[in-house]
This record gives structure tokens, C-alpha cells and sequence, in this order.
């Protein structure tokens, strides 16, 4: 079997070697090939991603963290103290073995950092199939795992933003925080005034979610081609936002940075080159080429999209209520924030600005179905989350916490997360509850004569209690789908900032 | 350069226990000039033995640490038929590698220390350093195996 290790220690100047001497005794004394990445004090030299990719199992004898861990994402890991290495290489590999013969025989199980299945058990060869789709959602949940922390600080920012804007302005406090400049913030910031601290609150938030789709893109190429792939992701998710492709255009950029940078990285190049290769031609090719994709390839057929989706909304104006609802639900949950959310909810908000004040008004109806079919998909994934934890990898579970509070404010974004780390099954899940919501806030009749805040705006909702019993009925069933497709299928897949287990036999 | 010489190899070090043994092997370097600050770098040393002692199975010792006290990375052999316990779970260390490299050492330097650290995962090397009659044999050895191999 080939192997790759990590070991480090304190010192960086001991152990770290020794551990490597070990490690490299143990592996040629049991015939396997091993590669050691010594992280000590004199640098280190990274093993190339093509040695990592072809390791049957990754073993960490460490003393201080892996530098750079996010390399090992998702292979069969054994982590030990670098101690082990000195004292007892054959056993470290002996585990490596086990640890790679369980991915053989059972991959979820080994991934999943779970106890490997014992010997004898299923025999399931890992046809070339099945490892791509396991390889993608690795991908994919180093992206997002990367995201969280933006959709979380982000996410509760602007919520905090909304509370202390309504006890600062009253009851339509959510719609005046937003429309503070931020030009008049920093020039005039009071530390008096509980309006200024709110819209300080709302646009540090906003700012925050601007970074969503451009990490989740620039770690997907991360994941897919190293450093390399951080700038072309990273600009090709900032264009996703900007032709409006949300953050289904940007896990489209993450893939096209990352497999370009990874493409051009590994061209011949004669020795002279190479020293430029790294600082100037990788970066400049792979993000133009992502460039030319995102805007010319993927710009303009969304934009068609976008205006026909409208328009067809406009024609269906007058038709059925409550089918109205279902369709704007399945819409706002299908993308989160993409362009076919944005159609719905667009559709939603010029119809609130032409509204005339009069309650009950279709207008009105409509913002009130748009709302709450936005607000179902975070609450359904963190009562997911919460209920069965096991279906979900640490860092989902996390953002679960956070997605409680994101979807009561009408932040559908909570949702991506799980959505980008599963979009087969999340997304379904999400567009079943929120059609659901949309269609039973239609029959309800319900009001909103405010185009954002979530509960923070319950004042300027009509007949709240319906309302609310509308989003609990929507959350409910897209908790149950996301459970039952999730339990049928492979789990979790461990990401980079998960505790990682220890695979012992 | 040279990783050892023959005043940093003490043959009979039988001392009560590690910290004391550890200061008779920094004396060394003092004498040779290597180490500017005796107690300042035995501190050192000793805050990298308190996260973890460094005794390995095999009956070795390794106190080592980066200091700002060092002039240039230097090892000193010492050996203790004896044995000092030394925190090892198989027991008491009859082998000791004082480790010292300095502050921000060049790479050139750390890569000798790693050489040398390697090399004491080999029985060969431990087994020759254990029956060396004389500290010329031990500088004889190292320089053979981790600065010239």
C-alpha cells in the first residue's frame, strides 16, 4: 500500500524526524511505500497533491497541528501522538492498513471517522463512479465548511441588526434600518443612538454576506487544486454574485477555478519557467479563463432566465392564489439568494413599493408567501440538525445553531451551507417545505407590508398566529424530507475543521 | 562547523535525575562556548521537558530545545550505565542527546539536527554510540553518520 504521513512536535527538532525515521522503517520493514511530510523547524516540504491523492491513508503522528490539514481532507485517516511513530511504527501502519482496507470495504463508514466495520464485512469494490461523487462532496464541504463562519457572523449581525432596530424606530424598524447609508455611519456615527448601532449592526452583516458565494467558490477550488485554486474561485464566486448566479453560480466557479488552476499547474513547462509558474502564470490564466467563463458562458443565458422567469410571474398574476404561493416557495428555496430566488422575490417586493395601503391586498399576500417560504429552509435544516445529529458533520451541526436565529429573520442564506454541501438532497428538501408555507400563507390570506425581517416585522403582519403556524407546518416537512434523504443515503463527509477521530482497530 | 566535539561527550554522567544530568551536559557547552546563559537555556530546555519528558523507549533521553542562548547547533553525548529515569515507560535513559540548536537557526543547521535525529532511530547508531570506549569514537561516529554521511 503507499501511505503519506504528517509528524511535527514542539520543538520542531527532534521528535519530528524521529518519528519519520520510525514511520519510514515501520512501512519498508511491512513492504508499503510511505512519504513523510516532517513539519519541523527547517520548513517543510509539502507532498504533492498527486502523492496525496494516490495514498491509500494518511497517518498524523503529531505533537502540534497539522499545518495545512485541509490537503488530507476526506482520505482514511489514523492521528496519533507523534510518540506512537517513535515507539511503535509497525503499529501506526498496521492501523494505516486497517484504516485503508475499511474505505475499501465500506467508504461512508471510513470517512465518517466512524469504527471501522470489522473484517469479512461487505467487499463492496470502489468502482471509479462512486469515488467521484464521494470526491466531489469532499469539495464541496471544504467549501463550506470555509463559508460558515461568514453565513454565521453575517447572518446574526443583520439579526441583531433588525432586533435593535425595532426597539430603536418602533414597528417598521427592520425597513428603515436598512435604508441608512453607510456614508452617514461613518461620518456621523453616535455611540448615543441605538439607530446608528442597529444600521452599524445590519451593514457590518451585510458586508460579511458578501464574501459568502466568493469563499464558498474560492475554497471549492481550494479543495480541488490547493493554493493555486484560492484566486480563481475567489473571483469567480465575486462574479457569480455579480451576473446574480448566487451560490449555485459560485460552486459552478469554485469547479472552474479550481479544475483550470489544477489544469494548468500541472503543464510541462521548461525549467526556466518554472520559478513564474506559481506567481504569475497559473494565477493570470486561471482567472481569466474563469473570468471569461462566469461572464460570457454563464452571464447572459441567466440573465435570460431571470427575465423570462419574471415575466411569466407577471402573466400569473392573476391566476390561483394559493398555487401562486406554491410556486413562489418552490422558487425562493430552489437557489437561496440565486436568480431564481431573486425573480421570486423581486416579484414580490416591486408589487409591496406599487401596493396601496389597504390591508388584504394581493400585494400583500404575495410579500407575506415570499417571506415565509424564505423562512423555512434554515429553520428546517437547524430542527434537522437538531433532532438528528448524526446525518450531519460537525461543522453542519454548528451552523444548524446559528441557522435558528438567521431563519427567524427571514435570512434564507442559513440554508447554504447545507445546501452547497448537498444540493441533491437539501434543496428538495427545502423547495417541499417552502412550497407548503407559500401555499398555506396564500389560503391563510395572510399580510406583510414590509419586504424583510422575519419576526422582527411581526407588527405588519396580518393574522400572525396563522402565519407563524404556516412556517411550522413548512419547516416540519422540510425537517422529514431532509431526515428521510439524508438516512438513505452516504453520510456526512468529514470536512477539514471537524475533530477528527481516531481510526483504531 | 562541527554538530560535536570531544569536550561535549561525558561518558560517565551518573547523576540523581534528569534536570541535574541536563545541567552537567549544558556545563559542556558552556565551556565550549556555545551556550552564553547556563540557566537561561537549562529554562528552556526544561519548559520543552515540562510539556512532555523527552524520554524515548530504548532507554534514550532527549532534552533538547531552540534557544536564543545558543551560538550554533550543538549536541552533547552523555552516557549513563547507571540510567536516569527520564519519563520513558520502559524505563530508566542510559542514552542522552543534549539537543541545543539556536534561535532562528539557518536552514543549513536544521537540517543537520534533523539528519541527527533520524539517525537515533537506528539501533546501529545507538549501538555503536553505546560502546564507544572513548569520546573520540562518539565524535567519530556522529560526524560519520549525520555531518558527512
Amino acid at each position: 500500500m503507499k501511505f503519506v504521513a504528517v509528524t511535527s512536535c514542539p520543538t520542531g527538532i527532534a521528535h519530528t524526524y524521529m518519528a519519520a525515521e520510525g514511520l519510514e522503517q515501520a512501512a519498508q520493514a511491512a513492504d508499503h511505500t510511505i512519504e513523510v511530510e516532517t513539519q519541523g523547524s527547517a520548513g517543510f516540504d509539502r507532498l504533492s497533491p498527486e502523492t496525496i491523492a494516490a495514498a491509500d491513508a494518511v497517518i498524523f503522528a503529531v505533537g502540534v497541528p497539522v499545518r495545512e490539514r485541509a490537503r488530507f481532507a476526506g482520505k482514511p485517516l489514523v492521528e496519533a501522538d507523534v510518540k506512537k511513530a517513535i515507539s511503535d511504527g509497525p503499529g501506526l501502519i498496521a492501523q494505516a492498513v486497517a484504516a485503508a482496507e475499511a474505505e475499501a470495504a465500506n467508504p461512508t463508514a471510513a470517512r465518517a471517522g466512524s469504527p471501522a466495520p470489522a473484517a469479512g464485512g461487505l467487499s463492496t469494490k470502489v468502482d471509479q463512479h462512486a469515488s467521484t461523487g464521494t470526491r466531489i462532496r469532499q469539495w464541496l464541504m471544504t467549501g463550506v465548511s470555509y463559508m460558515i463562519p461568514f453565513v454565521a457572523a453575517g447572518g446574526i449581525l443583520i439579526a441583531l441588526g433588525f432586533m435593535l432596530a425595532q426597539a430603536a424606530w418602533g414597528e417598521t424598524g427592520a425597513i428603515l434600518v436598512t435604508k441608512v447609508p453607510l456614508a452617514d455611519i461613518i461620518s456621523g456615527f453616535n455611540p448615543g443612538s441605538a439607530q446608528d448601532w442597529a444600521a452599524l449592526l445590519f451593514q457590518t452583516g451585510v458586508a460579511s454576506f458578501g464574501f459568502l458565494v466568493p469563499i464558498l467558490a474560492g475554497f471549492i477550488a481550494f479543495a480541488i487544486a490547493d493554493r493555486p485554486g484560492l484566486a480563481p474561485g475567489i473571483v469567480g464566486g465575486a462574479l457569480a454574485g455579480v451576473v446574480g448566479a448566487g451560490f449555485l453560480g459560485g460552486i459552478a466557479a469554485g469547479f472552474i477555478g479550481g479544475f483550470a488552476a489544477l489544469w494548468i499547474s500541472r503543464w510541462k513547462v521548461p525549467k526556466g519557467m518554472r520559478g513564474v509558474m506559481p506567481v504569475v502564470v497559473i494565477p493570470l490564466l486561471s482567472v481569466f479563463i474563469t473570468g471569461l467563463v462566469m461572464i460570457v458562458v454563464l452571464g447572459r443565458p441567466l440573465k435570460a432566465l431571470a427575465d423570462g422567469l419574471a415575466s411569466w410571474l407577471n402573466g400569473l398574476s392573476g391566476a390561483n392564489l394559493i398555487l401562486l404561493g406554491v410556486i413562489l416557495g418552490l422558487m425562493m428555496a430552489f437557489d437561496m439568494g440565486g436568480p431564481v430566488n431573486k425573480v421570486a422575490y423581486t416579484f414580490a417586493t416591486t408589487g409591496l413599493a406599487s401596493a396601496t395601503t389597504a390591508t388584504g391586498g394581493t400585494s400583500l399576500k404575495i410579500m407575506a408567501a415570499v417571506m415565509a417560504a424564505g423562512m423555512t429552509p434554515p429553520l428546517g435544516m437547524a430542527l434537522a440538525t437538531t433532532i438528528r445529529r448524526r446525518l450531519f458533520s460537525e461543522a453542519e451541526r454548528e451552523n444548524g445553531q446559528a441557522a435558528w436565529l438567521l431563519g427567524a429573520s427571514f435570512i434564507t442564506e442559513g440554508a447554504i451551507p447545507f445546501a452547497a454541501a448537498d444540493p441533491l438532497r437539501v434543496i428538495p428538501s427545502g423547495m417541499l417545505g417552502s412550497a407548503a408555507t407559500g401555499g398555506l400563507v396564500m389560503l391563510f390570506g395572510n399580510t406583510l407590508r414590509a419586504p424583510h425581517g422575519g419576526i422582527w416585522v411581526t407588527p405588519l403582519i396580518g393574522s400572525p398566529l396563522l402565519y407563524v403556524l404556516a412556517i411550522v407546518i413548512g419547516t416540519l416537512i422540510t425537517t422529514a424530507a431532509v431526515v428521510t434523504l439524508k438516512a438513505a443515503g452516504p453520510g456526512p463527509v468529514r470536512d477539514a475543521l471537524d475533530e477528527v477521530e481516531m481510526v483504531s482497530v | 562547523m562541527s554538530l560535536i566535539t570531544e569536550k561535549l561527550v561525558v561518558l560517565n554522567l551518573d547523576s540523581a535525575d534528569r534536570h541535574v544530568a541536563t545541567r552537567v551536559l549544558a556545563e559542556a557547552l558552556v565551556g565550549e562556548g556555545r551556550v552564553t546563559d547556563l540557566d537561561g537555556f537549562l529554562a528552556d530546555v526544561r519548559k520543552r521537558e515540562e510539556q512532555m519528558p523527552t524520554g524515548l523507549p530504548g532507554g534514550i533521553g532527549i532534552p533538547h530545545a531552540r534557544s536564543a542562548h545558543v551560538t550554533e547547533p550543538s549536541l552533547v553525548f552523555g552516557r549513563a550505565t547507571g540510567g536516569i529515569d527520564w519519563g520513558a515507560e520502559d524505563g530508566p535513559a542510559t542514552l542522552i542527546f543534549l539537543i541545543a540548536a539556536p534561535e532562528g537557526g539557518d536552514e543549513a543547521h536544521l537540517k543537520i539536527l534533523a539528519a541527527l535525529a533520524r539517525r537515533l532511530m537506528r539501533t546501529e547508531f545507538r549501538q555503536s554510540l553505546m560502546n564507544a570506549p572513548d569520546a573520540t569514537t562518539v565524535v567519530d561516529v556522529v560526524t560519520r553518520e549525520v555531518v558527512n554521511p
